[in-house]
């Protein structure tokens, strides 16, 4: 199995009686984007803190470049990039001073020292900044200098936690076509969080967790196709007679969002047509679409992610920032 | 930082400028502030070392740690580096107060300066070591700087660097010789003032009259399982 990057096998991690990992197993494989997609608290960043030797795992094993995490951490601190959710940054130096850091502890020969740095740095648009601060750089050009920082020794795997979490959507493509580049010439594997939709759609594999324990594991397209039927949604003058009556008429379930009401139901673009005729109701609006993510998400877990994802991460964040700023 | 500096000064100054008068000569031909000044150069070093574990919870909080501890270098060699990091500015701190001697009325030559660095490196080396395993257990700014405060000052003021051993209500010898900075203390007060065996600022431990090298194994020790206790625990930490 030499092209499995990583190995998980029954990985447990307990923090009291709260299971944050339950008995997870997956494999990645040697040049993959792996998703890892799911709610706040599901044992997400768990599992990567246990994959980048930060956690000791209660049970189970991981391997990763063929290094236990537990036996070999240093092997396997050498084989990963990481780019955190918060900046792991040291603000009192500048970019470059930083990344010499980074290159010093990681062993990067000195010949190739400069030059790769370089190299990094002008991909991520940070050159010209190189003898600033960090603590005056933006959100933006913090995470972009951590993904240089990432990459500065070659990783096999770089591990993207919540890569773009409150970042502008310019800032976000550009993160995302370095990542593609990366992988497209070195190989590199990906293994990342999200909350973004879209974002997981580049992953070659999702991997869906809930409550630590893994509901799911496939590719974008089948995860979607598993749903198999297409998404309608409708307002109508009365939500709740409408509700009954789709129910009672096509025996599918109905899901009321106060503001509109949705259902899901096989060959969509043939229903439509013959459901507006027919249904007694005045219709307002109605919509249909292919199902996404969201909707498997949603099916499989009876939540929907950014409930409780995105909102509070990012006001989380900028108190972060604040704190951060008043105490320095 | 600069407290670590300015604090122990204004002791000297204060204390010893409302003291001096009222408690007279100490014995052995010095009055209080004498007695009082390398006291003081204890307490700088002290202070200056307690600081090291700040810097390890406040790279906690900002995130940088988080880039340390991934790194594959050793989390020994990491705990290490930062200890002989913090002893080599608390030591700096401690040599400032040196400059001070003339105005004390104490003379210092280059042989006591150049037993005083080991002497004072030692010291904080041990009491940074303590400050770094408290440190990779407390994840917050607060609460360290809570629990250092708790911690340093009764060591400090119950070390010998304000009063002498001699006539202390029972229970306060017991916790002063207790407490490991009191050695320090004793060897940099007899590095500076000199030593011999009836000076009157001698530790009696259980009748017997500590030396200098007495005082320094002591402090050994302390620094050797402390050393040992944060290369341990900051390599066990999550």
């Amino acid at each position: 199995m030499s092209d499995n990057i990583i190995q998980v096998e029954n990985l447990v991690k307990k923090f009291g009686e709260l299971v944050a990992v339950d008995h997870v197993s997956f494999n990645v494989v040697q040049g993959e984007i792996f998703g890892f997609l799911g709610p706040n608290g599901a044992g997400k960043t768990t599992t990567i803190n246990i994959l980048c030797t930060l956690a000791r795992p209660t049970a189970g094993r991981a391997t990763l470049n063929g290094f236990d995490v537990v036996r070999q951490q240093n092997q396997v601190r050498q084989s990963i990039g990481l780019v955190f959710q918060d900046p792991s940054l040291d603000d009192h130096l500048t970019g470059l001073h930083n990344l010499r850091f980074h290159a010093m502890v990681y062993n990067v020969p000195v010949s190739v020292r400069e030059q790769r740095i370089k190299h990094l740095l002008e991909m991520v648009e940070l050159w010209d900044k190189r003898n600033k601060f960090v603590n005056t750089y933006s959100g933006g050009m913090k995470r972009r200098l951590e993904l240089a920082r990432g990459l500065l020794h070659y990783p096999k795997v770089l591990f993207l936690d919540e890569p773009t979490l409150g970042l502008d959507p310019q800032t976000r493509n550009h993160i995302w076509e370095y990542v593609l580049e990366l992988r497209k010439r070195e190989g590199t594997t990906v293994f990342m969080t999200t909350h973004y939709m879209d974002e997981a759609e580049k992953a070659d594999r999702i991997a869906i967790v809930d409550y630590g324990k893994l509901v799911a594991m496939d590719t974008p397209g089948e995860l979607k196709h598993s749903i198999g039927k297409d998404i309608i949604s409708l307002k109508t003058e009365d939500d709740e007679k409408a509700a009954e009556e789709i129910t009672r008429r096509y025996q599918t379930e109905v899901r009321n969002d106060k503001d509109h009401l949705t259902f899901s139901i096989a060959n969509g673009e043939e229903f439509l047509p013959v459901f507006i005729k027919e249904f007694g109701i005045k219709i307002l609006s109605i919509s249909l679409r292919r199902p996404t993510l969201e909707d498997v998400f949603l099916k499989l877990t009876g939540r929907e992610i950014r409930e409780e994802g995105e909102a509070g991460d990012t006001i989380k964040a900028h108190i972060r920032e604040h704190s951060r700023h008043m105490r320095r | 930082m600069l407290s670590a500096i300015l604090f122990p000064i204004m002791f000297l100054f204060i204390f010893g400028s409302g003291l001096r008068g009222s408690i007279g000569m100490m014995g052995g031909g010095i009055d209080f502030v004498q007695f009082m000044y390398p006291g003081i150069m204890g307490m700088s070093v002290l202070m200056g070392s307690f600081m090291s574990g700040v810097s390890i919870v406040w790279d906690r909080e900002f995130g940088f740690l988080k880039e340390v501890l991934v790194a594959p270098i050793s989390r020994i060699s990491v705990a290490l580096g930062r200890t002989l990091g913090a002893a080599t500015v608390a030591t700096i701190q401690g040599i400032i107060i040196l400059v001070l001697a003339p105005v004390i009325g104490v003379s210092i030559s280059v042989w006591t300066v150049l037993a005083l660095l080991p002497l004072m490196f030692l010291l904080a080396a041990s009491m940074g070591s303590m400050g770094i395993l408290l440190a990779s257990r407390i994840k917050s700014t607060e609460a360290f700087q809570a629990i250092m405060q708790m911690l340093m000052f009764p060591m400090i003021f119950l070390s010998g660097v304000f009063f002498p051993m001699q006539d202390l209500p029972t229970w306060m010898s017991v916790i002063v010789k207790i407490n490991p900075a009191t050695y320090g203390i004793a060897a940099i007060r007899e590095v500076v003032l000199g030593s011999s065996a009836d000076s009157p600022f001698n530790i009696i431990l259980f009748g017997h009259i500590m030396t200098i090298w007495d005082n320094i194994a002591v402090l050994a020790v302390f620094g050797f399982i402390m050393i040992i206790l944060a290369m341990w625990s900051f390599g066990r930490q999550e």
